[in-house]
């Protein structure tokens, strides 16, 4: 399913469906996501929108950075117009009505209308069966409206309703784990995916759209306003976070088969990701290191049952 | 291929199935639907007859009418027929999607089984959702009986399909006292039927991967506004092929309608303006109402959204009194047919007419011939008093103390 993996060159010489023209802010992980999905298969692509990042910064009236059909309807329902139109699709090509390759079908959202606002429609999605692969650009918050927390935002993150402060560490609750929730609707193909990790994002990708059924990609899409990092550093900040695990690279076929694509050979500490990111620079304050202490414990705990996981083959 | 379904020449349809019937006749490509009550039959007849072969399209059983609507905008986007059903609560929440679906100009047919919004819950009939989708761009139809539940089905594919329309349409139908009454029904057959409604044409489909299309762009204070206007000012001059699809149904069917369509009106004094199944009884009650030396007639509108305000000021030009009945909560105003009505009246200097509004049958009340007579009664005399002889806005078989307003 996955043999033939573009490799970087042949990647390079796709076809550009996704014009440089666009108003995404500079270092901005997802337009890399974008090119990522609509480069790493040859033939037709279909795409759903949610509000977000992407709808207000590539389809601005009269102009349109989409070389590919595209729709967008409001913040919670990309997945359900993707969704729709896969019906269409079914049904017009039973009737002899459409007549070309079969298309895939995508849908795109932030972590916003991902984890929180349009989980349900995903869900119900997902749930039908629907053949799409849906796409979700983690950047961990809701920046296309300045900076809010999402079900997405870690805990001890500063936001703007969130913020830390003379007494608090910003962002109490922690990440919510949507691949297991995917994984758990009975998906056949779900993973996570970092753009700093070419290749496996490449391969799972592929192997996204090439499987029959609702598949879920969690791409990690480093911010530079939010996450407040200089622009020309996006792909080392993405580096961090999967060398310190906290964005370990995995994936489970089935609703249940996990497997690791990434071990970093020297793991990282949380700090040396922490601690480049204005998010978090208020951790280091004494009274709120122990919460450093906490992200620390969750990720090796995480860690260790991910790898539990996959040696039990559960 | 979906198998013919043979139909007798009468058949006996609640307005739930007669629709259900004209959605399978216009071969509809996808409908995404949830159920609610009193729409609900129309989305389970149409399973029953995907089940027995009698349609070839996609049925999506969605989670919520938000996912229905959303699920109809994306299939009607991607290029073919499209259609739904809801009532109440259930548009409420579609709402958000309706104006998607209007400012990008997707044609679906909605069914809308009109019902009353809660608090508190409510399943019986009222306009009140009829109402909520006044000011959401699509076109809004109404029917009176379950033929004409049928009739504007097919009618509402033409109009909406039509290249120089390209706007979705609502079909109203009166919750339970429509949609669950059964009634003699002439159908056209099913290869008639679809002769009628017509192949539809496709307009930068989504899955033309030759020609790709973005749909849902964002605008600003650039160019928001003349994109709305564009919509208003297409849907405002639907009115010509919405009047020429109603004549090519007539010449088909024998069954006329007008945007507005007046019931003794030749030589009224006094006249009501409903929606509904009202409209029927209004008819019945004017009958008694002349019998009693009281000249009274019935206006009603088809075609609430685009507006026929010409149509209805020439029929009631030569009335001294005229009662709009609304049949939904004003909530601090007076009904929305007296406002639109009154307003369509004014334009017409001549005119002298005196008005009154009559609130009634919230959440399935009944509206009586009692209460109609009684309201013809109350018009004569604002006839012959020459002024008007109560409070503008009445609440009509309210218990308790009366309701009136100025």
């Amino acid at each position: 399913m996955t043999k033939d993996v573009k490799n970087l060159k042949q990647f390079s010489k796709s076809a550009e469906k996704f014009e440089g023209a666009n108003l995404l802010c500079p270092g901005c992980a997802h337009g890399m996501i974008i090119r990522e999905v609509l480069n790493s298969v040859d033939g037709h692509i279909l795409i759903g929108n949610s509000t977000g990042c992407i709808e207000v910064s590539t389809a601005v009236y009269p102009y349109t950075s989409w070389d590919v059909p595209w729709i967008h309807i409001g913040f919670e329902n990309g997945s359900t117009a993707v969704a729709g139109a896969e019906a269409m699709y079914k049904a017009l090509k039973r009737k002899g009505k459409y007549q070309g390759e079969k298309p895939r079908f995508v849908a795109f959202g932030g972590d916003g209308a991902t984890y929180d606002i349009g989980f349900q429609w995903i869900s119900g999605c997902f749930e039908r069966g629907h053949d799409f692969t849906y796409v979700c650009f983690d950047n961990e918050v809701y920046a296309n409206t300045g900076g809010q927390r999402s079900g997405s935002t870690p805990l001890g993150s500063s936001t703007s309703t969130t913020p830390a402060g003379r007494v608090s560490y910003g962002k109490k609750e922690k990440k919510k784990d949507l691949l297991a929730i995917m994984a758990a609707h009975g998906s056949p193909y779900v993973a996570q995916v970092a753009p700093n990790k070419w290749k496996d994002m490449n391969k799972k990708i592929k192997t996204a759209l090439d499987t029959e059924g609702p598949t879920f990609i969690n791409a990690l899409s480093a911010c530079t306003t939010e996450w407040r990092f200089d622009c020309n550093n996006t792909v080392e900040m993405m580096d961090l976070a999967v060398d310190s695990l906290v964005f370990p690279l995995y994936e489970i076929v089935n609703g249940h088969e996990l497997r690791i694509t990434y071990r970093p050979k020297n793991i990282i500490p949380v700090r040396d990701y922490l601690g480049v990111q204005g998010r978090f620079k208020h951790l280091f304050k004494p009274e709120n290191e122990h919460i450093i202490e906490q992200i620390q414990k969750d990720v090796d705990k995480k860690w260790e049952m991910l790898q539990k996981r996959e040696e039990a083959g559960v | 291929m979906a198998s013919k379904y043979e139909l007798s020449k009468i058949e006996v349809w609640d307005g739930n199935m007669a629709a259900s019937h004209a959605l399978r006749q216009a071969q509809i490509d996808v409908v995404a639907a949830y159920p609610i009550t009193p729409s609900t039959p129309i989305v389970q007849n149409y399973g029953k007859f995907l089940s027995d072969g009698y349609i070839d399209g996609e049925f999506v059983m969605v989670e919520s009418e938000h996912a229905a609507m959303s699920a109809c905008v994306g299939a009607a986007a991607a290029g073919g027929r499209v259609a739904t059903a809801t009532s109440s609560q259930g548009f409420a929440l579609m709402i958000e999607v309706m104006y998607q679906a209007s400012g990008m100009r997707v044609p679906i047919v909605l069914n809308l089984v009109n019902r009353a919004l809660a608090a508190p819950l409510n399943v019986n009939g009222d306009h009140s959702d009829m109402y909520l989708s006044r000011d959401c761009g699509w076109i809004n139809l109404c029917t009176y009986n379950p033929q004409e539940a049928y009739d504007f089905n097919l009618m509402a594919f033409r109009i909406s399909e039509d290249m120089r329309v390209r706007i979705p349409t609502i079909v109203n139908q009166d919750g339970f006292i429509c949609s669950h009454t059964a009634q003699n029904v002439q159908p056209l057959s099913d290869d008639e039927a679809y002769a009628f409604v017509g192949e539809y044409k496709t307009k930068n489909a989504l899955l033309d991967f030759s020609k790709p299309a973005t749909y849902g762009a964002q605008t600003e204070e650039d160019w928001h506004f003349e994109h709305k206007a564009q919509l208003h000012h297409d849907l405002m001059n639907s009115v010509g092929v919405i009047e020429e699809v109603f004549e090519e149904f007539a010449k088909l069917t024998g069954r006329k309608y007008s945007l507005v369509e007046s019931y003794d009106m030749s030589d009224a004094e006094v006249a009501i303006v409903a929606l509904g199944t009202t409209v029927e009884s209004a008819r019945v009650a004017a009958k008694s109402a002349r019998e009693k030396g009281i000249r009274a007639g019935v206006v009603s509108i088809r075609s609430l959204r685009p507006f026929p305000y010409k149509q209805v000021a020439e029929a009631l030009q030569n009335c001294k009194a005229v009662a709009m009945l609304d049949r939904s909560l004003p909530a601090g105003a007076m009904g929305m047919l007296f406002n639109e009505v009154g307003v369509a009246l004014l334009q017409n200097a001549q005119n002298k007419a005196i008005l009154s509004n009559y609130i009634y049958g919230l959440g399935g009340r009944d509206m009586t011939q009692e209460a109609l007579l009684n309201i013809y009664h109350e018009l004569n005399e604002n006839a012959k008093a020459g002024k008007l002889t109560h409070e503008t806005q009445q609440f009509v078989g309210l218990r308790g103390k009366k309701m009136a307003f100025n």
